[in-house]
């Protein structure tokens, strides 16, 4: 039977990659392998994952030095030599071996002001938004984001500028923003623009690149960037 | 120097301001390197120059222009770089790309003047 070298990472911020050595499988995917190792080898490695099929965003990490999700990532497609090299994401606490602290993750949804603000009561009727309206369309094209954070790990600018928002949570403001039903644009603009925000970006597009729903946060930046521009310039922000 | 930080309305139009004059920068250095180009492989002499620059407004006007657009550009550009690079934010940075940028206007004003005047 065909063999895996895999080096895990252990520890918390300081720590080491540990050798493991698991059976190579057909359509084996790196968490099958962290499982199999989990619940084979060592019983006391970390790692979180949920859903297994791509929905819930819990089991990003860095395999072979990029951030993925790996219970929908095949060991046939990041195997170099058929060795992985599984760590855990970047740019975020780590807890323990695989996992992460995804607080200052979340806490910049909501510094991005990230939660929806209706603006209707129960007495109104449903808001009809047409599928094919602009808005719509851009709103779209961001809105299937999990939240596994492999675009704030890939970040750059999130490791130069520890205040940056992030390209998950600017990514989020900007589904808001093309959300008709949405009342609670101006603060947010305000809470998106500037230096910690939008305009940090330096258009490096690792988060387009890595983000495993195919979602481009650079163009949700770049439209916040325009958006927040014509509202200062208007002096409403 | 104390932490204050410009506001979030100042931070936007500086980024605005950074674009817009690097439109002008984009065809202001075409420009100067066509001009640059064109005087040396024409052999042309410093007093030849000097000769066309003089007294006119619109090669005044041009690199006055040009001048400008490097004293907005320069120092926001920078003032990103020393933030991402050295972890320096606040007023000591901002106000010492500010400085960066009158220096720049300065020399570049004295510049533009002496070859017109």
């Amino acid at each position: 039977m065909s063999t895996l070298s895999v080096s895990v990472w252990r520890g918390t911020e300081s720590g080491r990659f540990q050798e493991f050595t698991v059976p190579r499988l057909a359509s084996q995917t790196v968490l099958d392998v962290v499982t199999y190792i989990q619940r084979t080898l060592d019983p006391t490695l970390a790692y979180r994952y949920a859903c297994r099929v791509g929905m819930c965003g819990s089991c990003a990490m860095t395999v072979n030095g990029r951030a993925r999700w790996t219970c929908r990532t095949h060991v046939d497609n990041v195997a170099q030599g058929e060795r992985l090299e599984i760590a855990p994401l970047r740019n975020l606490p780590v807890v323990r071996d695989l996992v992460t602290d995804m607080t200052p993750f979340f806490d910049k949804w909501a510094g991005a002001r990230g939660r929806f603000q209706g603006g209707a009561t129960r007495k109104d009727d449903f808001a009809r938004v047409a599928p094919g309206s602009p808005a719509r369309q851009l709103a779209d094209a961001g809105i299937e984001c999990i939240g596994c954070g492999a675009c704030y790990s890939s970040c750059d600018v999130v490791a130069w500028n520890p205040a940056y928002l992030g390209p998950a949570a600017l990514n989020r403001a900007w589904t808001l923003v093309n959300d008709v039903r949405d009342t609670g644009n101006r603060a947010r603009l305000a809470a998106v623009a500037g230096d910690a925000g939008c305009h940090a970006c330096h258009t490096h597009m690792s988060c387009s690149e890595r983000c495993p729903k195919q979602i481009s946060p650079t163009a949700s930046i770049a439209g916040l960037k325009r958006a927040t521009m014509e509202a200062a310039l208007k002096g409403e922000i | 120097m104390g932490d204050e930080r410009l506001s979030v309305r100042t931070q936007v139009l500086l980024w605005t301001a950074q674009r817009a004059s690097a439109v002008v920068l984009a065809v202001c250095v075409v420009v100067h390197l066509v001009t640059i180009i064109y005087a040396i492989r024409n052999g042309i002499t410093a007093a030849e120059i000097l000769g066309r620059t003089r007294g006119s407004y619109a090669w005044a006007g041009f690199y006055a222009l040009f001048v400008a657009a490097v004293a907005v550009h320069a120092p926001i550009g920078l003032r990103s770089v020393l933030a991402e690079t050295l972890n320096w934010r606040g007023a000591g940075l901002d106000l010492t790309v500010l400085a960066m940028g009158l220096a720049l206007a300065l020399l570049g004003f004295r510049a533009v003047y002496a070859v017109f005047a």
